[in-house]
């Protein structure tokens, strides 16, 4: 009887004990800009993290999209009410990194956290654009996308052409949309979301030019842009001249184009590669997923891409116990069961070769054929100074501006040198004002 | 405009009044100054490096040929809006005042426009002119053989920026003139009548004059409506492009300040609409005073 | 009226059916998205007939709320959030509104004027010239993403104010001084008297705050980053900008058409006071 009431005693001692101790765990805020079924993904990361221990719990929330999440942190952070964890998308980078007082880097985190973390376990054309140039990680890499090419199958069939050798090279690219043209096959040749990421970012990667001086910015705030060099002149020129006669047609600044694809009226399209779930929802057609083409007389050997995506940033003011906390969990994060899940689910890119290794093991690739062509093209070779990744301040408006010229030279108002040389000048014009405002 | 009889009671007109002087000075005036005080600062987007540039923003901003193209764009949008919103409700409201029968079932028919919101308005025209599956905009492209792409063609996008909003404020204006024509005394209508006066010459030398005060006073209300109201329409439909050729005032504030994060700058601008509208309203209010006063 | 030829008065009723057609075809073809599949929408020309998606399109948008950048919150919610948003708005504006004319109107007291030119003042600095500061203003009050951020900053009206003025003035001095031998106080003759013969001007007022309040864009989009205290006008911005993903068009349409039914149904429904609201308020 009495042992029987003393365990009954102890267990309830226990039972209340740890209740206590789930009620002192440690909270981490993480705002995220994660919406829809990908915010339930990042919830489920959280909820399985304050599974796996119960010293720190942490609470996700969603805060509307990357802008309005980037904004609502630094308004938090003005206003001394911070989170612990931010995600911020890539062209954010800059400006966070400039807020020495604001952040604190990933790789301080670790290091007084004792944990045992080695960036060369990553694949470093995912945190290279996330470190800085001592190879240092400042923020958590978490969704990374890339462009590939996605292409109708059945018209490339319908056109005479193979479905299952996309173009590897713009002057193929060109040959396959006129012969999709003439054959009736296709109205159009190709489009592109998200130009400047993919035709001057990826671009200047994919060929290993500078994108701007001081090693993209990596080197320095005066850093200038360098996109009306010949190579860039020549490539956009050659996209205003098709969107002249249908090889091209621009589709909007975003996604937007992406009906133009799944409508048949395209037959190519270049698009982050977490786009591929949306594509297998409206295309009622058979399409691959190719690399993102290159000027074999430029390059030979083609570069790796840069990333898109976000990253996730620690944000300074809090206790110790609070960034012990964080370095547990950025650890749960990279693990690769959890990492592979991740990347499965969402179409983001892994970031440990060990969650490829993973995926590839478990025959994912094999049942979703296109899966895995970012993978290959991001880790096509170790990434140069320019294929790393940008560090621009203010790179938000200079994307705007990028998209204006852009869109001047499509109509047709302006030739590509002038329209690059004025995005060029303008985009300066913005990186000494960042300069000033972060000296 | 004073009353002769009144009450006597120290505290409590000041209590009646605090609800509403609190508000105001709290998110009214206070930003307003602390917008004129950002205006001469350079700083980041943590506010962890703050510099005083005195008038700098705003001499950056005049010489800016991107801002001055704003202007112009802003000041061309507005007067679009105003002209082709006031002609349609004009003409509707002169039709609907002719007819006998129907005239409140038209008038309902035609006024539910103004309940939609403004970047509802915008999602409605998306969908019709969307060059790729909008129901017109296929249209345009395929039988009419239309390049019909505003995505990129500037004057495409502000044509349809300008619809859209004209489209919600044709109701407000229609009531206005509705109502108008009705207050009109029909003996003025009919003396014209029986000098032998169609109803065209009726329209333009009785009635058309008769409602200048209305006209006028919507004119003011309509541009203030395009000037800052159309913020919804813009975002929805073209944020700003392409190539700047929908960037107005307004959007260009909202676009350095909280996607740019350039607050400087953006409060500078601020400053410059906060003149725009002082200027408007003191034009709105002389003409109204004016008005009581005859 | 005086128009005798029927010609002209047919021809008139053919271009008000016009008109009104015209006017309503966006809307018509928005509801014609909202029951098509998202394959249906984007396969071009989108069909102009209703399709069969409609039950299940309204329940998915209402209920399931998975929508890419809405943030996971159903319509209801963000309907939900809308009315509370406008109901606030629209009394609160008219509480504060009604009770400043009346010491405006019917005190006189230092610095009256001083008042009333401060209420003055607001007409000129709308929420859009001072969006940045305000916005630092309500995250340093702790008033993000909360109800009383999205309607407190936003409910002195100086327009409201002077519409109660205005029909303050018209009543006549006989009635106060008849309150006043009947030993009626301040408060009683605000209650008693001026409240029940403001109805009609209340109601007319409260139409168009309504309207004012539920279709505010600016200010819900920058004081509210948590996804529970969206509009419903903001979550389809949101549901626009969808990133990677697919934009879900036919939910996009269905939640467009819920986001315009209230507003229309108030306009509609309370018409005779708000036309005469409308040309009465703006004077």
């Amino acid at each position: 009887m009495s042992f029987v009431r003393t365990t009954v005693a102890v267990s309830a001692l226990f039972a209340f004990a740890s209740a206590a101790q789930a009620q002192d765990r440690v909270q981490i805020d993480w705002w995220h800009a994660m919406g829809g079924a990908l915010g339930e993904k990042v919830e489920a990361i959280a909820a399985a993290f304050n599974a796996s221990q119960d010293e720190y719990e942490v609470v996700a929330t969603n805060r509307g999209n990357y802008t309005e999440t980037m904004t609502g942190a630094i308004a938090a952070f003005r206003a001394g009410e911070q989170p612990h964890i931010v995600q911020v998308f890539e062209v954010g980078t800059a400006t966070m990194m400039s807020a020495g007082g604001a952040i604190k880097p990933v790789f301080e985190i670790m290091e007084e956290s004792g944990k045992d973390f080695e960036p060369s376990g990553f694949l470093a054309a995912v945190t290279g654009y996330y470190t800085n140039d001592d190879g240092q990680m400042l923020s958590m890499p978490f969704n990374s996308s890339t462009p590939v090419l996605y292409y109708n199958k059945e018209m490339f069939a319908a056109a005479g052409l193979d479905p299952e050798s996309p173009p590897q090279t713009w002057p193929e690219l060109e040959e396959a949309s006129r012969t999709l043209i003439s054959s009736g096959a296709a109205t159009c040749g190709f489009s592109t979301a998200w130009q400047s990421w993919v035709q001057l970012e990826n671009f200047s990667a994919r060929h290993d030019v500078p994108f701007a001086s001081k090693n993209n910015g990596f080197q320095g705030l005066d850093t200038e842009l360098l996109i009306n060099s010949d190579t860039h002149v020549k490539h956009i020129q050659a996209l205003a001249d098709w969107s002249q006669d249908g090889v091209f047609k621009y589709g909007g600044r975003r996604g937007d184009g992406q009906a133009l694809f799944t409508s048949r009226e395209c037959a190519m399209w270049m698009n982050s590669s977490a786009g591929l779930a949306g594509i297998r929802r409206t295309a009622e057609f058979d399409f691959g997923v190719g690399q993102l083409p290159y000027w074999p007389d430029v390059v030979g050997d083609p570069k790796n891409t840069i990333i898109g995506g976000a990253s996730l940033w620690v944000l300074s003011g809090h206790d110790d116990a609070d960034y012990r906390g964080i370095a547990e969990f950025f650890d749960f994060l990279s693990s690769s069961g959890i990492q592979s899940a991740w990347h499965e689910g969402t179409g983001y890119l892994p970031i440990t070769p060990a969650a490829f290794t993973t995926t590839t093991l478990s025959g994912y690739y094999e049942r979703n054929p296109g899966a895995d062509t970012a993978v290959i093209q991001m880790t096509s070779g170790e990434p140069t100074g320019n294929s790393k990744g940008l560090r621009l301040g203010n790179f938000v408006q200079i994307r705007d501006v990028i998209n204006e010229e852009l869109e001047a030279i499509w109509a047709g108002d302006k030739t590509a040198q002038e329209g690059l040389d004025t995005a060029v000048e303008r985009g300066n014009d913005l990186l000494r004002r960042f300069e000033r405002a972060n000296r | 405009m004073e009353r002769r009889v009144y009450f006597r009671h120290k505290a409590l007109p000041y209590f009646l009044l605090a609800p509403q002087l609190a508000v105001t000075l709290i998110f009214f005036i206070w930003p307003s100054i602390q917008a004129l005080w950002q205006s001469t600062q350079i700083e980041d987007a943590f506010g962890l490096s703050t510099e005083f540039v005195g008038l700098e923003n705003f001499a950056l901003i005049i010489a800016d040929p991107l801002y001055a193209s704003s202007v112009l764009r802003t000041i061309f949008f507005s007067f679009a809006v105003a002209a082709l919103g006031l002609s349609v409700a004009l003409y509707l409201a002169a039709k609907a005042d002719r007819v006998i029968r129907g005239r409140l079932f038209y008038r309902t028919l035609l006024m539910w426009p103004y309940a939609v919101a403004p970047a509802i308005a915008g999602v409605l025209f998306l969908f019709l002119f969307n060059p790729t599956f909008g129901v017109i905009g296929v249209l345009l492209n395929r039988t009419f053989g239309i390049d019909w792409n505003y995505l990129l063609q500037g004057d495409q996008a502000m044509l349809l920026v300008i619809l859209a909003s004209a489209w919600k404020q044709i109701s407000y204006n229609f009531l206005f003139f509705l109502a108008g024509m009705q207050a009109i005394p029909r003996s003025l209508v009919e003396a014209a009548s029986i000098d032998g006066a169609g109803p065209k010459r009726r329209f333009w030398t009785v009635i058309f004059p008769l409602l200048m005060p209305i006209t006028f006073f919507l004119l003011v209300i309509n541009i203030i409506f395009a000037f800052f109201e159309t913020f919804g329409v813009i975002e929805i439909l073209t944020k700003g492009g392409p190539a700047g050729a929908t960037n107005i005032l307004v959007y260009k504030v909202f676009n350095d300040g909280f996607i740019g994060l350039d607050f400087g700058s953006s409060a500078a601008q601020s400053v410059i609409l906060m003149g725009i509208v002082i200027a408007l309203t003191v034009v709105q209010f002389r003409y109204i005073e004016r008005r009581v006063t005859y | 009226m005086v128009e005798r030829g029927n010609a002209g008065r047919q021809m008139s009723h053919v271009i008000l059916v016009l008109a009104v057609l015209v006017l309503a075809f966006p809307i018509y073809v928005v509801f014609v998205g909202s029951t098509l599949t998202l394959r249906e929408v984007v396969q071009a020309p989108m069909p102009l007939l209703p399709g069969s998606q409609f039950v299940e399109n309204y329940l998915t948008a209402l209920t399931d709320g998975a929508l890419e950048g809405g943030g996971g919150v159903p319509a209801w919610r963000l309907l939900m959030n809308s009315t509370i948003m406008a109901l606030g708005i629209a009394i609160g504006k008219i509480t504060i509104s009604i009770i400043s004319a009346y010491a405006i109107v019917f005190f006189r007291f230092p610095f009256r004027m001083t008042a009333f030119w401060l209420i003055f003042v607001t007409l000129m600095l709308p929420v859009e010239v001072r969006i940045v500061p305000t916005f630092g203003i309500v995250s340093a009050l702790g008033m993000l993403n909360s109800y009383q951020g999205l309607i407190v900053p936003l409910i002195a009206s100086a327009t409201a104010t002077f519409f109660f003025r205005q029909f303050f003035l018209t009543i006549p001095n006989e009635l106060l001084e008849a309150a006043r031998v009947d030993g009626a106080g301040p408060v009683r003759f605000f209650f008693d008297i001026l409240l029940p013969l403001s109805k009609t001007n209340i109601a007319a007022l409260f139409v168009i705050l309504f309207i004012f309040g539920w279709n505010q864009f600016l200010w819900p989009l920058m004081v509210t980053t948590d996804p529970d205290f969206n509009t419903i006008i903001i979550a389809i911005n949101a549901m626009l900008s969808a990133g990677d993903d697919q934009v879900e068009w036919q939910l996009v349409m269905a939640t467009t058409m819920m986001a315009m039914i209230l507003p229309i149904a108030v306009v509609i429904l309370m018409q005779r006071w708000f036309v005469k609201g409308l040309i009465e308020h703006e004077k």
